[in-house]
């Protein structure tokens, strides 16, 4: 390798890690929206997996591949919490019960010393290598896309545009709601997981609304008619902050800006073009 | 006549003190085509969202083939069965014609979702025998042509073709079709007309709603009229035809009045 891209590397490594650990995110927030369920709770599931994977790599020594999934599992199990009550209604519900969850988490976290209260959790090892997030970022991505290009996409489809009509062709719509939810919370856990396992420390108030909101907006800017947007969506908005370093303080100004305009001009996102769902 | 297919049963459904459908009962011949008629607002589309499930009813029970279903939920009932459409034109817009055909397939599909998203052989092989029974269907609604296309894009009554396909796509042997010939003209009503005779013909029992009737009459072997949510007549074609109390109830008549003031609330 080349000095220059491994200093390169080196210098940018956990920018880079950080693109692909948003991408993840935004492909969990996929899940949920491409059957239109709206989470707020993307946020505090990437939390619940992040302190699991903390506390177990820093005091339990557990190897790193069992850790990343116990930090799927976590966010999973309090998925499956908030699922059952809530999905069997329809409209605003779940949104308004995951917002309330992620304060409820933050809470919790700063309230707890066991694992750092207000100051946070400090010394994870850096065991996320690039490799590692990468190598999951394409599974995931390869995973969403042949689901979305079979029978799993057009029920997500079917049930995003007219739940009684799914429901009238056979499709289990509150199973597949729930079940997106689940799997939408263990990737934000796993993504939780690997994020504190390079930036070597997470602290309570990094998984609050603002986080929800952001990883929101990688969808939103992205687009949810194929599994590609929220990537692409994540790779722009975590790359803006760094490309608008010229604009000093009006950097966030400008990156509302551009949501607005692609809410307003691009309602599908960026990268509106459709999937075929047939397989 | 043997055990009929459907059977309804003493079916009341109230909204907020309104009575949509009142003590009604009527069974579902197997291999006919029956049809529901009434004026607007006479329940026939509540009594629809009770036998597919997407409403409880308050009182009464629903059989079919022979067993209670009342408490099954819809995608079980489509599992055994019971396929229907919407008055409303319900097609999923962002998908195309096939695609929308092979939701309609999705009762029938077995694989598991692993297998499914790792492309294992039994569901690609799944996969393969539904695109080309959606394409059978396709063909047999006339459609074959448009098949790529998104069904937003389509005429009214293509919508409403891909609608039946799509029904016809989960295998029922009980098909529910509510106003499957409104907004078609009369060419498209014919060749709906012709299309039903065939599938009665190859065993489909099919329950409707129409207020075609011409078509109606035309097409059913039997009819149940229902006005103000209860059964006011019962019979084949010719006799309902002649009936007084059908004909006071859309004609005008001592019901008038009060056709009137419950229209808004059941419509």
């Amino acid at each position: 390798m080349p000095t220059w891209v491994d200093d390169f590397l080196w210098a940018y490594s956990s920018f880079i890690y950080g693109l692909g650990v948003n991408a993840i995110l935004g492909l969990s927030m996929y899940a949920v929206l491409a059957l239109g369920q709206l989470s707020l709770g993307q946020a505090a599931f990437m939390g619940i997996g992040a302190y699991t994977s903390a506390v177990l790599t820093v005091k339990f020594g557990m190897p790193f591949p069992l850790v990343l999934c116990a930090a799927m599992a976590a966010p999973a199990i309090a998925a499956t919490i908030i699922g059952v009550p809530t999905l069997r209604l329809t409209g605003i519900y779940l949104a308004m019960a995951t917002i309330g969850f992620g304060e409820v988490m933050r809470i919790l976290y700063i309230n707890t010393d066991y694992i750092g209260g207000a100051l946070g959790f400090s010394g994870i090892p850096e065991k996320a290598q690039g490799s590692i997030i990468f190598g999951l970022l394409a599974a995931i991505l390869a995973g969403f896309l042949s689901a979305t290009r079979s029978k799993l996409g057009r029920a997500f489809e079917a049930i995003r545009e007219d739940e009684d009509a799914a429901r009238a062709i056979g499709i289990h719509v509150t199973a597949y709601k729930f079940a997106t939810l689940v799997i939408s919370a263990a990737l934000a856990g796993l993504a939780g997981a690997l994020n504190a396992h390079f930036s070597s420390f997470i602290g309570p108030n990094e998984y609050g609304f603002d986080t929800a909101i952001t990883i929101l907006s990688f969808a939103i800017l992205g687009g949810v008619t194929s599994p590609f947007g929220p990537v692409l969506g994540a790779f722009v908005l975590s790359a803006l902050p760094e490309v608008l370093r010229p604009l000093h303080d009006f950097r966030l100004v400008f990156n509302g800006l551009i949501i607005v305009l692609v809410v307003i001009f691009l309602p599908r996102g960026i990268l509106g073009f459709r999937v075929r769902r047939v397989g | 006549m043997s055990e009929p297919l459907l059977r309804v049963d003493a079916i009341t459904c109230r909204f907020a003190g309104l009575v949509a459908v009142d003590d009604l009962s009527f069974a579902v011949a197997s291999g006919t085509v029956h049809a529901l008629i009434g004026p607007n607002g006479a329940g026939k589309t509540t009594l629809f969202n009770v036998i597919s499930g997407l409403l409880k009813p308050n009182d009464g029970s629903i059989r079919y083939r022979d067993r209670d279903i009342t408490l099954l939920r819809p995608h079980a009932r489509v599992a055994l069965g019971i396929g229907r459409t919407f008055q409303n034109l319900r097609v999923f817009g962002e998908m195309t014609v096939l695609e929308n055909v092979l939701a309609g397939r999705h009762a029938r599909l077995a694989a598991s979702w692993p297998a499914t998203v790792l492309r294992l052989n039994a569901a690609r092989s799944e996969e393969r025998a539904a695109v080309s029974r959606a394409r059978e269907l396709l063909r047999i609604v006339k459609l074959e042509d448009q098949a790529e296309q998104l069904a937003s894009a389509l005429a009214y009554g293509d919508q409403r073709r891909v609608e039946i396909a799509r029904a016809l796509a989960t295998d029922p042997m009980l098909l529910l079709l509510d106003e499957p010939a409104a907004g078609m003209n009369p060419t498209e009503t014919a060749a709906l007309a012709e299309l039903l005779r065939s599938l009665r013909g190859g065993g489909l029992t099919i329950l409707l709603v129409e207020h075609d009737m011409n078509f109606v009459m035309g097409l059913c072997d039997h009819l149940t009229v229902l006005n103000f949510g209860r059964k006011i007549a019962e019979g084949r074609p010719s006799e309902i035809r002649v009936n007084p109390d059908v004909i006071g109830a859309y004609l005008g008549g001592p019901h008038r009045v009060q056709v009137q003031r419950n229209r808004e609330g059941t419509a």
